[in-house]
């Protein structure tokens, strides 16, 4: 890890004071799970980080009129954990819930989620979020069996969020803020797929910081399945987080979002289409899952992939309404 | 004179100790991190140390210049390993090195030193040979009868292609050492399976004589069989301490390096053919296979495994270079490849002519060696049994309906196992103390716990009474921690120095008891008179009586080609994997694993069934999960990490049930090791199992998702 | 590689308050700021938003109850802290990435993996680490119960299993075998000891009971 300067500011104004305004030179800490590797790897060589645990109002789950507010440094344990989130909006409790190792969970923060790097092996080894050689993109014939079966290149990297697929299925947002002012970036526009190696992954920019996380009322039944390798520490193979609003057993709407197939949490709008009218059931949620994968571009060695993000749909639909009988 | 005294162990009913299930002597130690490891110590003056690695496969080094690096506050010493000029052949193949005050500027000076490379091409896959080229080297072929005519003969052929491929040790205290190198002697502090072999291990490559190195070890980290020689490190080590003015040293390699260069086991592949009759006899075998241990290329692991008596046999094997660290031994070197291949073939055999595998395999272990046959066929019921095997095993592919299929799996296992060189000296005080020196070293395996058994029952004390020093080079030599051989070197060292020691005590107190030395027995803190409680002395007594002489002090010695009925070799284990498979998304969960396993006279079946389930488990962890992913573009390993080099955590591994075979006839064999022999079935097993649950055979291990739902759509297709 | 002259950096938080005054505000070493001036420039100043290194800083951590001084970079992690600069090695250096569970210790009531963390942001927070479990020669309850179910082979993960489970325990006394299964997973052990540490917490969540109910 390169040395760096460490601030530790208590107020928001103080930390963006500090933030630079491009890439590089700064970054933000919250629960350090992912930034630390980062540094010991010198992917990230920051000249000064900026410790934003610090800042109170950046903490606690607040319900409002409008839905519910998860602060930027709310653990994924006070995700899996709380009450609310849980019977309301369980597409959410469950992605928290779902990272198996506790020391993570208690470190692990909700922005920090949001804002974390691709686990990408070509990336992680040095070889940039685009994964190139002389020029060349490495992932499409190389060991691709963890990497993106949708969004076409020229990234092939999976976004690692829990939260994400979750939080588009629920239509949150985030609120980004900067010294000049803040934006509420919907979740689902939140995630962006990088064109070269100067883009980031996601939408906030270097002299923001992600404060908070606004999850719209719930009139819905949610659910987020993961398909893992391993019950012990891991990364999902792949995820589906489901919401639906419901009229009896009647869907009228419904979301579909797909996580660790694509470089953003990757939204299957057919799949969504395809369920509303109808209800929820072993061939309806079969026949989601075959939207859902629709037009999928497996590379080399990630076919099965597809396979699991259809059977993920389907199980996530069938234990969302199961879910709050 | 009294005659040679009587070495052999006490008979089972009469054993005290020995056969008894005692806790491990340094479990509160670890389970408080009081146990100081190599890695932990922290002398005065302690430097801290970075090494530093190639980051291409291969390539040339043009220069090096590390002026800048020694510049650096709180650099103390630099030392390059491979000097401008030298072909890297791997990736983290050593470059340099550098000593700092603190951890942080040590790894500040790495970065600080320039390498010039120029890159050449590499060749880092192997799983598919035709891409191997000039690459391979084909050892010559083998036959055995007449295959083809075997083949032309047979009433059925089955053939398989099957692969398993480079995993690393990933031992969780990487390699490593602390060094200190003052005037002319050096002060070792490794991380090793071999604290007696350490300084001649080390001497040669620092020249400096091997009286003048000492090396102490308490605790190690694992090993596994990838811990045998100092290490390149442990040279560079001293070099930055000798370079550094004599301070101490702590290098230990991290994560990455220790994936990279510390250790593998070489991969194998195989197409294999079995031919033979309807009623499971298999009398032809031919198998073309190949695999790789690094750069060296790669052995032939033995086939058939066990079952090598098939009358008609011809095997190829072709070793492949790859750019990629180099191999060391891994728990039971080649078995696990050999296990698996074998093991496969043969229950692909039962299921081409419709048989139950445990039927082929019951039928062919016929071929055998000759002394196991009746073990082998016996562990196999006794494990058929444990898995209930009549209930749950179904033909392949033809279980339950439903999205989760469950199948069961055979492997099985062979092992030397005999007792190592060792050498013990027992001595007792007049004050009744005992001290108990062996130059040998304990993994975790338990081996303090063990020989402190063995010395106690010799001397009839409870094992409080025995003060035990291992893990130092001045004392009496013993073999390295491999192949299963400590616990029989150990014990039978350990046992003769006892009972030597006891003779002279007995010679030093007959007058005071009115008897023969011959005649005596130390039993419950006492010596007395055999089976004669009325006449005897308590210990603390007798041991007064040896004041004249101070002390007895004896030596007992194993010698491996004479071990005298105390240990011997030839361990076999049978093997059921029960596992359940998810159809839609390729996951596998181990339900339950069978482990049944000979060992003969097992000194403490409390943690010798640690053994085997740490054996299983680790096995379970390769079956399910673990490969180096090597990328043939950029000649790196993606997953030099313990991330993507997934290992089996807490939830990952089912139920696991041992069945230590012991039994009167087992027992009289003597001790025989056990830390490999279970470690052998298991990629085997799962594999099997696999197989049976869905249908359809997964060719490689690990069965990952993508593995078993391509091999089910190939069946579909 | 003093940053203040980055240009790319903004070297003034909002609030007025300069940034160098936090610096020696903290009493940092002259490796840090490198002139005398600061130090005279920053006598006064309160510390809202201070900035720290990269050079040493002295910190203060609260390590199972007691406070303990250091002087470390910013850069240094808790684990690294712990090992290298105050002698506690219970805690070991294994992955060194925060998945393999070895380097876990107790902080603010939670495991955490401390590889991932900050020495520097772990001040103002109880560190429990298993230094702290049991004083002497004595034993915490889950160590006996790791001991009497072998729940160890070469113990290198043994310290930071024990302290998961500790942790684990504090939130859940009464855990099934499931949960102690679900409860663990972020922690990996080599030698295959996970049939040992199940019964161990299983047992030791028992005698813990037992004891605080007796």
């Amino acid at each position: 890890m390169q040395a760096f300067e460490y601030a530790n500011p208590a107020t928001l104004p103080d930390a963006l004071g500090l933030l630079a305004s491009e890439w590089g030179p700064t970054d933000v800490l919250a629960g350090g799970t992912d930034l630390l590797s980062l540094m010991k790897e010198y992917l990230h060589t920051p000249k000064r980080v900026v410790n934003i645990k610090g800042i109170k109002e950046l903490a606690g789950i607040q319900k409002t009129g409008a839905g519910l507010r998860i602060g930027a440094l709310v653990t994924m344990d006070e995700i899996a954990t709380n009450a609310e989130i849980r019977n309301e909006y369980k597409s959410l409790a469950d992605a928290a819930a779902g990272i198996p190792s506790p020391q993570i969970r208690h470190m692990g923060t909700a922005g920090g989620d949001l804002c974390q790097r691709p686990r990408c092996w070509y990336y992680r080894q040095g070889f940039g979020l685009l994964a190139t050689k002389d020029g060349q993109p490495l992932v499409p014939d190389g060991e691709n069996k963890y990497h993106a079966i949708f969004g076409g290149g020229p990234a092939y990297f999976v976004s690692a969020s829990s939260l994400g697929p979750a939080l588009i299925a629920l239509g949150a947002s985030v609120k980004l803020v900067s010294a000049k002012g803040s934006r509420d970036v919907p979740a689902a526009k939140f995630f962006v797929i990088p064109k070269d190696e100067r883009t980031r992954e996601i939408a906030l920019r270097p002299n923001e910081i992600l404060t908070e996380i606004l999850v719209p009322g719930a009139a819905t039944k949610s659910a987020t399945y993961e398909v893992r390798q391993k019950e012990a520490l891991d990364w999902p193979l792949a995820v589906a987080a489901v919401a639906l609003r419901m009229n009896g057993a009647t869907v009228t709407s419904a979301k579909v979002v797909l996580g660790h197939v694509a470089p953003i949490p990757w939204e299957a709008a057919a799949a969504g289409k395809l369920l509303a009218g109808k209800t929820i059931t072993a061939a309806t949620a079969e026949a989601a899952g075959k939207a859902a994968v629709e037009g999928a571009q497996p590379l080399s060695q990630n076919a099965y992939k597809t396979q699991l993000a259809k059977v993920a749909v389907k199980r996530a639909l069938l234990d969302a309404v199961k879910a709050r009988a | 004179m009294a005659s040679a005294p009587d070495y052999s162990w006490p008979p089972m009913e009469k054993r005290k100790l020995i056969g008894k299930p005692i806790k491990r002597l340094d479990g509160p130690q670890k389970s408080t991190g009081r146990a100081k490891y190599a890695s932990d110590l922290k002398p005065q003056g302690l430097l801290f140390a970075a090494y530093m690695g190639s980051p291409h496969a291969h390539a040339r080094i043009t220069k090096i210049d590390t002026s800048e690096a020694e510049k650096m506050p709180g650099v103390k010493a630099v030392h390059i390993i491979n000097p401008e000029g030298t072909e890297i052949q791997w990736q983290g193949m050593e470059v340099a090195a550098a000593a700092a005050a603190t951890e942080e500027a040590a790894n500040d000076a790495l970065r600080k030193i320039k390498v010039d490379y120029e890159v050449l091409p590499h060749f880092v896959q192997e799983a598919d040979l035709k891409q191997a080229g000039a690459r391979g080297k084909a050892a010559g072929e083998r036959v055995t009868g007449d295959p083809d005519k075997a083949f032309q003969d047979a009433e059925a052929v089955s053939e398989g292609q099957y692969g398993i491929p480079v995993i690393t040790h990933c031992c969780l205290e990487t390699h490593g050492s602390v060094v200190q190198w003052q005037g002319d002697q050096v002060h070792v502090f490794p991380s090793t399976q071999y604290i007696s072999g350490t300084a001649a291990g080390l001497a040669p490559n620092i020249k400096v004589p091997i009286a003048n190195i000492q090396a102490h070890m308490d605790y190690i980290g694992g090993g596994f069989g990838s811990k045998f020689s100092p290490g390149k490190w442990a040279e560079v080590c001293a070099f930055l301490s000798q370079k550094a003015g004599g301070a101490p040293v702590r290098l230990f390699l991290d994560r990455k390096m220790d994936q990279l260069i510390a250790g593998n086991r070489p991969s194998a592949f195989a197409t294999v053919k079995l031919g033979g009759k309807k009623d499971g006899t298999v009398t032809a075998w031919e198998s073309n296979g190949w695999g790789t241990g690094g750069f060296a290329g790669g052995g032939s692991p033995p086939l058939p495994y066990v079952i090598d008596r098939i009358p008609n046999a011809r095997q190829t094997f072709t070793g492949v270079s790859v750019n990629a660290g180099p191999n060391q031994a891994w728990r039971a070197p080649n078995n696990q490849q050999a296990a698996f291949l074998t093991c496969c073939a043969l229950e692909d055999f039962a299921a081409k002519i419709g048989m139950d595998p445990a039927a082929v395999f019951d039928k062919n272990f016929a071929y055998a060696p000759d002394a196991r046959v009746e073990t082998y066929r016996y562990q196999l019921r006794k494990a058929a049994d444990l898995a209930e095997w009549s209930k749950h095993w179904h033909p392949r592919g033809k279980g339950a309906s439903g999205v989760v299929k469950r199948g069961l799996g055979l492997g099985f296992s062979a092992w030397a196992g005999a007792g190592q060189a060792s050498q013990c000296r027992a001595t007792i005080h007049v004050d009744g103390s005992v001290v108990v020196d062996i130059g040998t070293q304990d993994l975790g395996t338990g081996t303090r716990t063990v020989i402190t058994q063995v010395a106690a029952e010799t001397l009839g004390l409870p094992m409080g009474a025995i003060k035990l020093n291992i893990g130092d080079n001045s004392l009496p030599v013993s073999g390295a921690s491999g192949g299963s051989s400590t616990v029989g070197g150990v014990c039978s060292s350990t046992r003769k120095a006892a009972m030597n020691a006891l003779v002279k005590l007995f010679e030093t107190v007959a007058p005071s008891l009115g008897a023969q030395p011959e005649d005596l027995e130390a039993v419950n803190g006492k010596i007395q008179v055999k089976d004669t409680p009325a006449k005897s002395l308590a210990w603390a007594a007798a041991c007064k009586k040896i004041a004249a002489a101070g002390q007895i002090s004896e030596m007992g010695e194993n010698v491996q080609r004479s071990p005298g009925g105390l240990n011997t070799q030839g361990a076999a284990g049978v093997q059921i994997a029960d596992v359940s498979v998810d159809t839609e998304t390729g996951i596998v969960r181990v339900n339950r694993y069978v482990a049944v396993q000979d060992c003969g006279l097992v000194v403490n079946p409390w943690l010798a069934q640690s053994q085997v389930h740490g054996a299983v488990i680790m096995g379970l962890s390769t079956a399910l999960l673990e490969e180096r992913i090597m990328d043939a573009r950029t000649g790196r390993m993606l997953n030099p990490d313990m991330e993507f080099y997934k290992l089996a955590g807490i939830n990952d591994v089912g139920d696991i049930v041992v069945h230590l075979d012991i039994r009167p006839e087992n027992d009289k064999r003597g001790i025989i090791g056990l830390g490999e022999p279970p470690a052998i079935a298991i990629c085997a097993a799962v594999s099997n199992a696999v197989a049976n649950a869905i249908g359809v055979r997964v060719p490689n291990v690990p069965v990952t998702a993508d593995r078993v739902l391509a091999a089910l759509e190939g069946r579909n297709a | 590689m003093n940053s203040r002259k980055d240009p790319k950096l903004p070297v003034r938080p909002s609030g007025g308050v300069s940034r160098r005054g936090f610096v020696s505000g903290l009493g940092i070493g002259g490796g840090a700021l490198g002139t005398g001036l600061l130090e005279k420039e920053a006598v006064a100043a309160p510390a809202p938003a201070n900035l720290i290194g990269p050079g040493p800083a002295a910190i203060t951590l609260t390590i199972n109850g007691k406070p303990v001084n250091l002087k470390v970079e910013p850069r240094v992690t808790l684990l690294d802290a712990l090992r290298n600069y105050i002698g506690m090695t219970g805690a070991k250096n294994v992955c060194d990435r925060g998945v393999c569970g070895a380097c876990t210790v107790i902080m603010a009531g939670k495991t955490v993996y401390s590889c991932a963390v900050l020495a520097i942001d772990a001040q103002g927070k109880n560190i429990e680490t298993i230094e702290g479990l049991a004083a002497g020669n004595s034993l915490h309850p889950i160590s006996a119960a790791f001991v009497a179910n072998d729940g160890q082979q070469c113990g290198y993960c043994t310290s930071g299993f024990v302290m998961a489970a500790k942790g684990f325990l504090d939130e859940h006394p009464n855990p099934t075998m499931d949960d102690v299964k679900h409860g663990l997973g972020g922690n990996l052990c080599r030698c295959g000891t996970y049939m040992g540490v199940r019964k161990a917490v299983i047992e030791a969540a028992a005698n813990m009971k037992g004891a605080k109910n007796g």
